[in-house]
């Protein structure tokens, strides 16, 4: 199934959102995170997580579950088809759903909503689902959503056990890549265009260095990711430089962990949420990417492209610029292309080919250029829902220990890749 | 089969779409879409015209199998069950001469991993899948 993309903010021209200050994010909630889960704990499973956050984030807000009307999620929740086949569970653990996934329906019943209305479970990730929601809430479909982004990591090395990666034929487009040994385009396609940049710049994998450590730094000040309760260490330089080689020169290092987590969020009208418990974070504007380049490969030059113009659309709709964003997540799922949303948005000056002196500069969070200060998911684990809690964290001036000491009045966050993704502007401010 | 040791590529499956250019693949020839409305180039194979949206317009062309390579870097941890056996394999981006807008995967048969000349020219070679359908592969010119 196709989703609808009318609602998207994807083309230049639009003019200012017309839901700008309009809609606010009052709760948010971050379940438990294991690395996988263990097959038997049904708390711990992607529907048991799914739970567990929603709920923290209903409570975040003061809200109750009859306050709830609109359900929102994706299933992109990156389970592959590593598990199947295999039994099934007692209810309501005996279909897919609540095991890879966690439908609205799903939650609905599972949790109880009476007034729920509005349910939509095809968001195709969580940066659009973001944006989705704040639309949503704007277009006056639903007043108070519950938002949530499930990741699943199950048994077995991931990838390996994807049917499609033994498949002896490539049909479709993918007969166009396969054959070549080509497996995603987060992956390979990035890795591509990043060995361009450090051709056309004169850069090197090396310059990646200091930012898997800060995020790795970032990620040990956020108490529920991975490397927080799981492997309490900070890397040094010696151990990115010689990590596992995946695909030289990406290193083991340059991947964001798959983990098994959810986050849950609460989009509200701006009006509703002047009586909650939680300082409202007002959403300014959303907008997305969903090209693909000319050819068998995109470029440099076409992903140079892509986020400037994501850039221009996340102007024109906020009223903001580059000088008034003052804390910026976008995503670092391979840290190849996290430079390519940084001098596209041109955040904190950094032009085209100056990413790397920019990592080497002070990206800490105490530091005048608190780059990612959420850790990312290479700090914490592929959760995404990171990103937009740091920036709503931080706006809130909650953020504890990774809390900036610059400015943080406004926030922007998006996921995934250059070419396709979603990115949502927040602000302590309704205008 | 693939000249690389080890390796074992999935085999391309044609459509009604992409046949010709499967057909003209055995036939060790390479025949690339042109949108007969904007005369661009276009590859992989689409049910439009990517520039200008054309949907009837579209005819193949055979163009000469010349190009250079842009980058590349090396599988060393494939997923893929074919190329586990192969790596470390040369995974590189070719643009072709006739358009430098147009590239293609190659695993640069006869290169070294890690041995690879960026910019050097190369010229199309074809090697046979299990199904014996052939694909098209780029070999550097010496």
């Amino acid at each position: 199934m196709v989703s609808d993309t009318s609602w998207m903010r994807d083309r230049e021209g639009l003019g200012v959102w017309e839901h700008r200050g309009k809609v606010a994010v009052v709760g948010w909630g971050q379940s438990h995170m294991d690395r996988r889960w263990d097959g038997v704990t049904m708390d711990r499973s992607c529907g048991g997580l799914a739970k567990e956050a929603c709920l923290k984030a209903i409570a975040d807000a003061g809200l109750s579950l009859d306050d709830i009307d609109g359900l929102i999620t994706s299933a992109d929740t990156r389970a592959e088809q590593t598990w199947a086949p295999r039994p099934y569970f007692a209810p309501p653990y005996d279909t897919e759903d609540g095991l890879i996934k966690a439908s609205a329906e799903w939650i609905n019943r599972e949790l109880g909503f009476k007034n729920a209305k509005y349910f939509k479970s095809d968001a195709s990730y969580i940066g659009p689902m973001m944006g989705l929601a704040a639309q949503a809430v704007g277009d006056g479909l639903c007043e108070t959503a519950l938002v949530w982004y499930p990741m699943v990591n199950l048994e077995g090395r991931y990838g390996h056990n994807n049917p499609q990666n033994s498949n002896e034929e490539a049909p479709g487009s993918s007969a166009f890549t396969l054959p070549w040994g080509y497996q995603s385009g987060a992956m390979f396609n990035n890795l591509v265009i990043f060995q361009q940049y450090c051709k056309k710049y004169g850069k090197s994998h090396e310059g990646l260095a200091p930012l898997c450590l800060n995020l790795r730094r970032n990620g040990l000040m956020t108490p529920w990711g991975y490397y927080a309760m799981h492997e309490p260490h900070q890397l040094t330089t010696d151990d990115y430089l010689n990590g596992r080689m995946i695909e030289e020169p990406l290193v083991i290092f340059d991947c964001d962990r798959p983990v098994n987590t959810c986050g849950a969020f609460i989009f509200t009208t701006a009006e509703r949420a002047k009586d909650l418990r939680q300082k409202p974070v007002y959403v300014l504007n959303h907008a997305q990417n969903t090209g693909k380049g000319r050819s068998t490969m995109s470029t440099l030059e076409e992903h140079q492209e892509a986020v400037s113009s994501l850039a221009r659309k996340m102007w024109e709709g906020s009223g903001l610029g580059a000088a008034d964003v003052d804390i910026f997540n976008p995503y670092d799922g391979y840290l190849t292309f996290t430079q390519q949303f940084l001098e596209g948005f041109q955040w904190h000056g950094v032009k085209f080919g100056e990413a790397h002196d920019f990592y080497a500069d002070d990206i800490r969070v105490e530091g005048p250029h608190p780059f990612l200060s959420s850790g990312g998911n290479n700090g914490t684990g592929r959760n995404r829902s990171v990103l937009y809690s740091d920036s709503i964290q931080q706006l809130r001036g909650t953020a504890g220990p990774r809390q900036v000491t610059v400015r943080a009045d406004t926030a922007l966050a998006g996921c995934n890749t250059p070419d396709s993704n979603g990115f949502i502007m927040f602000s302590k401010h309704p205008s | 089969m693939s000249t690389i040791p080890g390796l074992e590529r999935p085999a391309p499956v044609p459509n009604d779409l992409t046949k010709p250019f499967w057909d003209a693949c055995n036939e060790r020839r390479l025949v690339l879409q042109i949108c007969t409305e904007c005369e661009k180039l276009q590859y992989p194979p689409a049910q439009r015209c990517n520039e200008c949206g054309s949907a009837d317009k579209l005819e193949w062309k055979e163009v000469q199998g010349k190009g250079h390579i842009d980058v590349y870097f090396v599988i060393r941890d494939s997923r893929i069950r074919g190329f586990r056996s192969a790596q470390p394999i040369n995974f590189a981006v070719i643009t072709l001469d006739e358009d430098p807008g147009i590239n293609f995967l190659s695993n640069l048969p006869g290169t070294p991993p890690g041995e690879v000349p960026v910019g050097a020219p190369v010229e199309m070679i074809f090697e046979a899948t299990s199904t014996g359908q052939l694909v098209h592969e780029w070999q550097v010119l010496t």
